[in-house]
């Protein structure tokens, strides 16, 4: 009866993940006597154990185990919540989430972070249950207690034990695993023939087991079924020490004085790792975060709704397969309305399945009050974080991505944005700072605001700086808009200082980057002593975007509306020819290079003049293109294929779509494009130069 | 009639050879197709399916090989043409041009790709031991496309190998 785990793997790491975010928020809201919350707290902790346990991943379940006797001393009242055991329980939190990354990757973890803190909660167990004596790790119990004792077992399984797919055959089995077993079962409690319920468990049974094991490894064949059993322990020989404890009571206790010696022993070491572990290991673990693409939880009414609709697919089709099969041209107005439907069903269809890849931007909320909570300890500031629109549905393909560069933006906010409370003080501002976090969804959009009522952006300062650093023209005359952008360029910070938050001037590139990778936009509104809002306009999805079709040729391309800046008819006498033949169009002020597409991907083209023709002016990285091309076509939705899957990437095209009647078009990809021209440019200059050189030698 | 009777005049294994049935032979199957005179074979269980000719859409500056993507079911399949590519022949596109569709597995990913042929002949039925080493001697196809060679009758079919048709060259910018 082997079955294989590895399966299930996934589900479980999934559940524990989400199982660590339950146990950081409701560590964050966590109250005095707030009973409920600890509970669930607990059986987060509990099933996390339970899983890894099961699973083999023994690091998790002893660090989960001393976090779940803490929790457990909470929830019995036995210890008072201190905020300082939340700070360890919150710290806990991120070493398992470490422990189960590393167990999923199967890589190595910051050892000393784990270490440490496993030390810290031993220590706080030891110290400040009200119960006499200190709780064990199980290693150290292994360690205390090397010879083997006879241990005495009476496990008395509930009725109903087997239904629960529990077999006691299996339980003994693995206890037998631990060192010899004697058993003998006990069928006083077994009814007569026929008041027996044959899938009902009567029998209870009297284990002596000889083994080394520690009473929390004995107790751990037991954890899956502990809910559902009388189970207890006693010790026969050895030290002699009886206690029966009721099942979910932490493990036993033994005398303190090994206790601190074990301590003592682990202790130097540990703080040597941690001297020498760098401080970018949460960085680290960012990246790591990124690479599962993992599955959807969905919503039973969502799937509920895509049944109906395929439903009502179904009932157009065979009305519309019907009325095929003896068509005359009477019934055109019936097939018409049929056609309607058909379309009306395929719309909604679309939308409910591209809402199955929707999730609520609460999932990258989430980890924001964590990430508040630790920023302002760190640096003494006072904030309240509030976050609105939660329940915003965003693609989740988005939401993977922009999970970083909100964080970013949201210690800018906290490091750069607040300050500290003396200042507020003085300027009149109430001593906590506020953080506001919105989204909501404007048009195909989704807007997340982020919102502090700290100092603001100097435009002064940051003007200096850019001129200080090169970036722009001391004689140049910004907008306000302009100077705010600034901050986004490559290496610049104002801070005066860098801390470990922020200040580096690595950050703001990256983050308008990202996002404009996505397809979307920054903005930036900022005043003096009120504050700034980071404004992020998002499309909601990846796989569908808005198109202008366009003809070159036989060919026809989309290009990305959002790229778009304006098309229009070139006039003669706005075209210039400069520096050896390189076009460029007058665009009010500006001079945009033309780009013919037929020339870029070698195409016949119906019009090689650039007079006259259409050119679609699109800009990207801040750089204006105008692309030449043939005939502009309607504008649509189109859903975006990969040609990657089948084929490779393709320089200047993003992907392909099929377009209403069936054929295949491709999706130009403006960056891309503008660096292929760039490229093809350079290897003509090139081949230019080398042909000098070669036709100056032979001469 | 008895039932002991009845049961003789069941057939038993091995007492009736079905014969001039292809697909109970052992040996692994091959689809064998035609570039301009010669035989060609793919293992057919690589076949997604056999179309005809349809003008596909262009992939810029692709080699001339590479004829573009088409739609097949809403998956963007690229054609290749294999006259092309091996250089054998003068490629034609009429109505009876065919597109041989094939999934190609290899250990990074799958590819669906098709691959025009000037036409498709018949299944070949080929144990492992009649497949001989093609000598290296030349030909337009390139050694490590070929799998090995199959006699059919009097003709000699080349057997090609999925992985390397599966490796497409990276796309250079003309």
């Amino acid at each position: 009866m082997s079955v294989d785990l590895s399966q299930f793997i996934p589900t479980f790491l999934e559940e524990s993940f989400e199982g660590l975010a339950l146990m950081e928020s409701s560590l964050l809201s966590l109250e005095v006597d707030d009973n409920e919350t600890i509970h669930s707290i607990f059986r987060a902790a509990h099933s996390i154990k339970g899983g890894a346990g099961t699973f083999g991943f023994d690091k998790v379940t002893e660090f989960t185990h001393l976090v779940e006797t803490l929790l457990d001393e909470m929830r019995d009242g036995r210890r008072v919540i201190a905020s300082a055991d939340i700070e360890l329980l919150l710290e806990s939190v991120d070493c398992i989430r470490l422990l189960i990354e590393s167990a999923r990757d199967q890589s190595g973890y910051d050892e000393a972070k784990v270490a440490q803190t496993s030390q810290a909660l031993s220590k706080s167990l030891s110290q400040g249950a009200s119960l006499p004596g200190a709780e064990n790790t199980p290693e150290s119990e292994g360690e205390a207690e090397p010879d083997a004792v006879q241990w005495q077992i009476s496990f008395i399984p509930g009725h109903h034990l087997v239904k629960t797919g529990n077999d006691p055959l299996l339980l003994f089995n693995a206890l037998a695993d631990l060192g010899p077993l004697e058993l003998s079962a006990q069928a006083s409690e077994l009814p007569s023939l026929s008041d027996m319920d044959p899938q009902e468990l009567y029998l209870s049974w009297h284990l002596v087991l000889t083994s080394a094991a520690s009473e929390a490894e004995i107790r751990e064949v037991f954890e899956w079924v502990e809910d559902e059993c009388q189970l207890e322990l006693a010790q026969l020989s050895g030290q002699g020490k009886q206690d029966k404890e009721s099942c979910n009571s932490p493990p036993d206790v033994t005398t303190s004085g090994e206790q601190v010696t074990a301590e003592e022993l682990a202790e130097p070491t540990t703080i040597a790792a941690a001297d020498k572990s760098p401080e970018k290991k949460p960085e680290k673990a960012q990246v790591k975060n990124k690479q599962d693409a993992g599955s959807i939880r969905v919503g039973v009414d969502k799937v509920d709704n895509l049944i109906n609709l395929v439903g009502e697919l179904v009932i157009t089709q065979s009305m519309l397969s019907e009325l095929g099969n003896d068509f005359e041209l009477s019934k055109l107005e019936r097939l018409t309305s049929g056609l309607e439907q058909l379309l009306q069903n395929t719309k909604e269809l679309q939308e409910s399945v591209m809402r199955i890849r929707m999730l609520p931007i609460s999932f990258a909320f989430n980890r924001f009050p964590r990430l508040v909570h630790d920023l302002s300890k760190k640096t003494g500031k006072a904030i309240e974080l509030v976050i609105n629109g939660e329940q915003t549905e965003l693609d989740k393909t988005v939401m993977e991505q922009i999970g970083d560069p909100l964080v970013h933006l949201v210690r800018n906010a906290v490091d750069h944005g607040i300050e500290p409370a003396e200042i507020r003080k003085a300027k009149g501002k109430p001593e906590q700072g506020t953080i506001k976090l919105d989204a909501y969804h404007l048009g195909g959009n989704i807007v997340i605001e982020i919102k502090d009522d700290g100092g603001g952006i100097n435009k002064e300062v940051v003007l200096n700086k850019a001129i200080d650093k090169g970036l722009v023209e001391a004689s140049s005359n910004l907008s306000e808009s302009q100077i705010f952008d600034l901050i986004f360029e490559p290496g610049f910070s104002t801070a005066k200082e860098l801390s470990d938050i922020s200040g580096r001037g690595v950050g703001m590139d990256v983050v308008k980057k990202n996002i404009q990778s996505l397809g979307g936009r920054i903005q930036i509104e900022s005043e003096q002593d009120k504050g700034s809002t980071f404004r992020v306009n998002l499309p909601l999805t990846l796989a569908i975007l808005d198109g202008q079709l366009v003809r070159v040729g036989s060919e026809i391309y989309v290009i990305p509306l959002i790229a778009i800046v304006e098309s229009l008819q070139a006039k003669a006498e706005l075209i210039n020819r400069v520096s050896g033949d390189m076009l460029l169009y007058r665009l009010r002020e500006d001079n945009v290079p033309v780009l013919p597409i037929y020339q870029l991907f070698s195409l016949p083209a119906d019009t090689t003049e650039v007079e006259n023709s259409l050119l679609v002016v699109v800009e990207a990285d801040g750089q204006k293109v105008g692309l030449m091309v043939d005939d502009l076509l309607a504008q649509q939705q189109v859903v975006i294929k990969s040609l990657k899957d089948n084929y490779q990437q393709v320089d200047g095209i993003s992907g392909a779509t099929i377009l209403g009647d069936g054929s295949v078009a491709m999706i130009l990809d403006i960056p891309g494009m503008i660096q292929l021209a760039m490229k093809s440019a350079q290897k003509n200059q090139a081949q230019h130069y080398s042909a000098n050189v070669l036709a100056g030698e032979t001469v | 009639m008895n039932i002991q009777e009845l049961a003789q005049d069941v057939p038993r294994v091995g007492d009736n050879d079905i014969e001039g049935i292809d697909f109970i032979t052992s040996g692994e199957q091959y689809l064998t197709f035609i570039l301009e005179q010669e035989q060609y074979a793919v293992d057919i269980l690589c076949v997604e399916e056999i179309r005809s000719w349809e003008p596909p859409t262009k992939i810029p500056n692709s080699p001339e090989y590479v004829k573009g993507v088409i739609n097949m079911r809403g998956i963007i399949v690229p054609i290749l043409d294999l006259r092309l590519k091996f250089n054998i022949g003068q490629p034609s596109y009429t109505e009876v041009t065919v597109v041989i569709v094939l999934t190609l597995e290899s250990e990074q990913q799958s590819r669906t790709i098709g691959f025009v042929v000037d036409a498709v002949s018949d299944v070949l039925n080929a144990d492992e031991s009649d497949i001989k080493k093609a000598p290296a001697f030349g030909g337009c196809v390139p050694q490590h496309y070929v799998e090995g060679l199959v006699n059919v009758g009097d003709n000699v079919v080349t057997l090609l190998n999925v992985q390397s048709l599966q490796a497409l060259e990276p796309h250079q910018l003309n």
